[in-house]
């Protein structure tokens, strides 16, 4: 049996992040993908802010977790809001097709 | 008094210019012409209190300039000269504003040209009063413009802006060596006061200037750097190109400027630095020199020219150059009084072709007029007088100036004196011819018009005809009422100081060949012009056939328009043009600014490109950057 380390969990946290990061880029569909893969980067912090917690005996990485997990759950709230009024004028969320910036 | 000689014209310009629509034509009319003839009054009462009583006088008006040594006062100098000249340029100014309400009448702007009329006395008057350098050069640049401006007053006219731009851009050539005189002057003497520099100029008489290596002699070269302006400004050969273009103004204008005053500002110029010009015989000789071709030169032109107000303005060219040549051989006097009585009666040849072009309805061309001197009995008279003087038909103005000159030139002797006499003679020969030739072709003969009825041929108005006739009576009388002031044995008294002879040479002693010649060939002239060009025209048919070339010559003005063109108008243009499109905008356009900013453009079309509105390329460059900015920190 193997130990579980820190680095494990920073493995996890890592391996995470770049597929939220992967997510992002590689996703031509649907823009709550790119929603999603947000959430999974963000995620991805939070391991690591719990793991390093529990390796400093420090209970204030986990106090700071759960702030973050609230704050994402109200982002992803508004994230989804917007998503449904750009849906409602646009009629599509493909994000081939959002691009307005385009200078 | 003296302010308001100088002032009233301005007064009168300035109401006219600015508030001539508010007031209406009609009294911009009046009232320019009242202040001018007050103005007139005023003068002729100067000019009588310097005959009376040696009048002179230097009125202050204000300092203009102050500035370290350097000190240039706005003042009225009154002197002999100064007085002689504003009682001609008030008289004729006032005159010709008079006659302008008629000849112009049926123009829409006759309170702008009563304005600049009006401006243009000012500045002459300026000019004539000036007791320094500087602001006599105020007044030539102001006669400049206002010459300027009225040339070019029918502004639609294509050729009247040419001729205005012409008059202009000659006499700027003339001006930048008048200028050069002045700062020479400024340069060696420290002032520019008249008094002090004429002073001080004995003792420069042998000063000397080194100019590229050459040694010259300081006086000569101021004297010919004033006389290259007073070229200019006078219309003397190399720079007369200006003056027969200028007739493309209205023919007013044509009698007040390009005749009587403003053109014979050069020789105010020589005759007023008498005492400087009187140090260097050189630029005496060249004077004289330049005079005498110009006198020559320009009758010869007249000869053949067929417009009747072109034949007048080289006429008013041959005049100008018996004034320089007669100030050339030291008879300043001789030249005021010749200046004197030439404005008048060629501001009344030119009155008086007014008068002609009137009636002709605006034709100017001799050949399409004449046979019409009994429709209009008046202009004809008029005409017949100015003829007559200008010819100098015995005991009219014209015969005791322009003799006068003739017998100074031989009293004076010697290569130039002799040439000047021949000249001369031969020239009042010319000027015999060419002035019959013009009256009887305008006025004898058949009728030659084939647009204008003869019927429809009628007097001009008697605003014109009277102030025309007033200066037909100068025509006729001055030259014999005012022959023993002007150059009479006691005429060195009425000069006082204003003119130095350092040798004055008395009228006596003529062999009798000399005063008789003259008066004897245009007399017999009159006679002779009538049977060749009314009686008998085919013998100057059969002469102009055969002399084809020289006749071509005469009639293309001795080809100067031509070859000014070839040596410096083509080479410029092309000069200018290589500069236009080669360097400017060949160069330093296409590299300079339109260089940089179409590279701007370029640059910024690719950096478009990078905006492509997805997202995840956003993303991914930010985290590209990101991703750097880490990499840097953690490595460094």
């Amino acid at each position: 049996m193997i130990e579980i380390t820190i680095g494990h969990y920073l493995t996890l946290a890592a391996i995470i992040f770049s597929i939220g990061v992967v997510g992002i880029f590689l996703n031509r569909k649907n823009v709550i993908i790119i929603l999603m893969s947000i959430e999974l980067i963000l995620l991805a912090v939070n391991i690591n802010l719990v793991s390093f917690s529990i390796y400093l005996q420090n209970l204030v990485g986990q106090v700071f977790a759960i702030f973050i997990l609230t704050v994402a759950a109200a982002e992803t709230a508004v994230g989804l809001a917007i998503i449904v009024i750009y849906y409602k004028n646009k009629g599509s969320i493909h994000v081939e097709t959002i691009n307005s910036l385009k200078g | 008094m003296e302010y308001l000689i100088l002032l009233l014209p301005l007064f009168g310009s300035i109401i006219s210019g600015f508030f001539g629509k508010i007031l209406g034509q009609r009294s911009c009319e009046i009232l320019t012409s009242l202040f001018v003839s007050i103005s007139t009054v005023l003068s002729l009462f100067i000019f009588y209190k310097t005959l009376s009583q040696d009048y002179s006088s230097n009125k202050l008006i204000f300092n203009w300039i102050s500035s370290g040594e350097f000190n240039v006062k706005w003042s009225i100098f009154i002197d002999p000269l100064t007085s002689v000249m504003l009682v001609i340029v008030n008289l004729i100014s006032s005159i010709i504003h008079f006659y302008s309400i008629g000849y112009m009448s049926h123009d829409p702007h006759k309170s702008r040209f009563m304005a600049y009329l009006s401006l243009f006395t000012f500045s002459m008057l300026a000019l004539v009063t000036a007791d320094n350098f500087l602001q006599l050069f105020f007044g030539w640049e102001g006669v400049g413009l206002c010459s300027y401006l009225l040339i070019g007053f029918w502004y639609k006219k294509p050729s009247a802006n040419a001729a205005a731009i012409k008059a202009f851009v000659v006499n700027r050539i003339g001006d930048f060596g008048f200028a050069i005189g002045i700062f020479l002057i400024f340069y060696f003497y420290g002032t520019l006061d008249y008094n002090e520099v004429f002073q001080q100029t004995p003792l420069f008489a042998q000063n000397k200037l080194f100019i590229l290596g050459f040694e010259f002699n300081l006086i000569t070269i101021i004297c010919l750097m004033l006389f290259i302006g007073a070229m200019g400004k006078s219309a003397q050969i190399l720079l007369h190109t200006w003056l027969p273009d200028a007739m493309e103004g209205p023919t007013p204008v044509s009698a007040l400027i390009h005749a009587a005053t403003m053109v014979t500002a050069g020789v105010f110029l020589v005759i007023r630095c008498s005492p400087i010009f009187e140090y260097s015989q050189t630029a005496l000789n060249v004077v004289a020199l330049v005079g005498m071709t110009t006198a020559f030169f320009a009758a010869t032109i007249a000869l053949v020219q067929n417009d009747i107000k072109k034949i007048i303005a080289y006429s008013t060219c041959s005049q100008l150059g018996y004034m320089f040549f007669a100030a050339g051989i030291g008879a300043y006097h001789v030249a005021t009084f010749h200046l004197f009585t030439h404005a008048f009666f060629k501001a009344l040849l030119f009155l008086g072709a007014g008068c002609v072009i009137h009636s002709f309805k605006d034709e100017q061309d001799i050949r399409l007029m004449g046979g019409v001197w009994k429709k209009i009995p008046f202009t004809y008279i008029l005409m017949l007088i100015g003829t007559l003087a200008l010819t100098g038909f015995p005991f009219l103005s014209g015969y005791y100036s322009k003799d006068a000159i003739i017998e100074f030139s031989y009293l004076k002797g010697g290569a130039i004196g002799n040439a000047a006499t021949s000249i001369g003679i031969i020239t009042a020969l010319l000027t015999a011819i060419y002035s019959w030739r013009l009256f009887f072709k305008t006025f004898h003969g058949k009728y030659n018009n084939k647009i204008q009825k003869k019927s429809s041929i009628h007097e001009s108005y008697l605003i014109m005809l009277i102030p025309t006739s007033i200066l037909a009576a100068g025509a006729i009388l001055i030259g014999f009422s005012f022959k023993e002031i002007f150059i009479g044995h006691d005429s060195l008294q009425f000069w006082q100081g204003s003119i130095l002879f350092l040798k004055f040479f008395h009228h006596d002693d003529l062999p009798m060949w000399l005063l008789i010649i003259t008066p004897l060939i245009v007399t017999l002239a009159i006679p002779v012009s009538y049977y060749l060009f009314i009686k008998n025209e085919k013998i100057i048919n059969n002469l102009i056939i055969k002399n084809q070339s020289v006749y071509n010559f005469l009639l293309n003005k001795w080809y100067f328009d031509e070859l000014y063109n070839l040596i410096f108008i083509k080479p410029i243009k092309n000069l200018g043009l290589f500069l236009w499109k080669k360097i400017d905008i060949g160069s330093i356009d296409r590299y300079g600014p339109d260089g940089l900013s179409s590279l701007v453009k370029l640059i910024s079309i690719k950096a478009v490109n990078f905006q492509s509105g997805y997202l995840y390329h956003y993303a991914f460059v930010m985290l590209i950057g990101f991703s750097m900015l880490l990499t840097y920190l953690i490595l460094y």
